[in-house]
């Protein structure tokens, strides 16, 4: 299956990305230029995280208007599979793909440790490979991580099962303390309508190989493999 | 066409946590200011644009908000239109 990364001008977890999908069976990764106009031939998308376009303006908000997110967004609306971790998560709720908005953490500070993640819906094709409770150690690493959302969105995310990951304590706990930058609901990553869509802040290609930390990230690259190994792959939510 | 000069407001939307915001309000009352409250934090963006009339910049200045200079999620926009000289001399509204 082959996978597209996309780099923008500031991108700077691409690499990162793309070594995550090459510890993964059956996942042949590749780059593409934020000035190509196509896609080719892929089975799924990546935008990765960092600072596209310097985070001028908003974050994501002028990667957004790039010449392949044109291509990005019709892939999506086609039901293709994408995933969108940190500024990549940034550019997709800046393009309309995910609803809502992230601003500034409330402690004003760049947040780069690691911290704690409820897996919230493991019927994703981005968490079948976790169990829905589990937590999950990852780092996290952005200045704009604070989910923010109108209250009727908030109350559609939750009843339709589409946030998929929440800042908890290790024993799964949503506690003030465990929430690193102040997000509504604890949020941490959400899935759009159909399932195919996922954005998340935390960094899972980070978090690949026991000798860096922690191989808790894995299962969202194993599951998204498992997905387009499977022909009905980019079936939503369950 | 007539010159412009657009000033665009984008400030956080009411009840959006500003945490900006929030931390200048303390750090005003820490120096002694008294009955400081409701600090919001956004930014000022100054265009020249040409236009063939005031309304007609202030609807494109509009549209590049609602496209890109706000997010409608988390900010809310103000524009205000001024006619601008680039020769500093002439009146309102004057062709180049």
């Amino acid at each position: 299956m082959k996978v597209a990364v996309i780099t923008f001008p500031g991108s700077n977890c691409d690499y990162d990305c793309y070594h995550a999908l090459k510890l993964v069976d059956g996942i042949e990764p590749g780059f593409r230029w934020h000035r190509e106009t196509q896609l080719g031939e892929v089975d799924a998308v990546i935008l990765p995280g960092g600072f596209s376009y310097g985070d001028y303006l908003r974050a994501g908000a002028i990667a957004r208007f790039s010449p392949i997110m044109e291509e990005v967004v019709r892939f999506a609306g086609g039901g293709g599979p994408v995933l969108g971790i940190c500024n990549g998560f940034q550019v997709l709720c800046e393009a309309g793909l995910l609803p809502g908005a992230l601003t500034r953490n409330t402690t004003l500070r760049f947040m780069s440790h690691e911290v704690h993640i409820r897996v919230e819906n493991a019927g994703t094709i981005f968490t079948s490979r976790y169990e829905t409770g589990q937590v999950l150690r990852v780092p996290i690493a952005h200045g704009e991580g604070n989910y923010q959302a109108d209250q009727a969105t908030l109350a559609e995310l939750e009843g339709d099962g589409r946030i998929v990951f929440r800042y908890s304590t290790p024993g799964g706990e949503l506690t003030p303390e465990a929430n690193p930058n102040g997000s509504a609901h604890h949020i941490a990553g959400i899935v759009n309508e159909q399932g195919n869509v996922l954005g998340m802040m935390p960094h899972p290609e980070r978090a690949m190989e026991g000798l860096l930390g922690s191989c808790d990230g894995r299962g969202v690259f194993e599951s998204l493999a498992e997905a387009l190994a499977t022909p009905a792959a980019g079936a939503g939510l369950e | 066409m007539n010159h412009y000069q657009i000033e665009v407001r984008v400030t956080p939307r009411p009840g959006l946590l500003d945490p900006e915001g929030k931390a200048i309000d303390h750090a005003l009352a820490s120096l002694g200011y008294e009955g400081v409250g409701g600090v919001r934090v956004g930014k000022v963006i100054v265009i020249e644009l040409e236009a063939a009339s005031e309304e007609q910049a202030r609807e494109r200045a509009e549209e590049m908000c609602r496209k890109l200079l706000a997010n409608p999620v988390t900010e809310d926009f103000a524009v205000e239109v001024a006619p601008a000289d680039p020769a500093g001399a002439g009146a309102r509204g004057s062709e180049r």
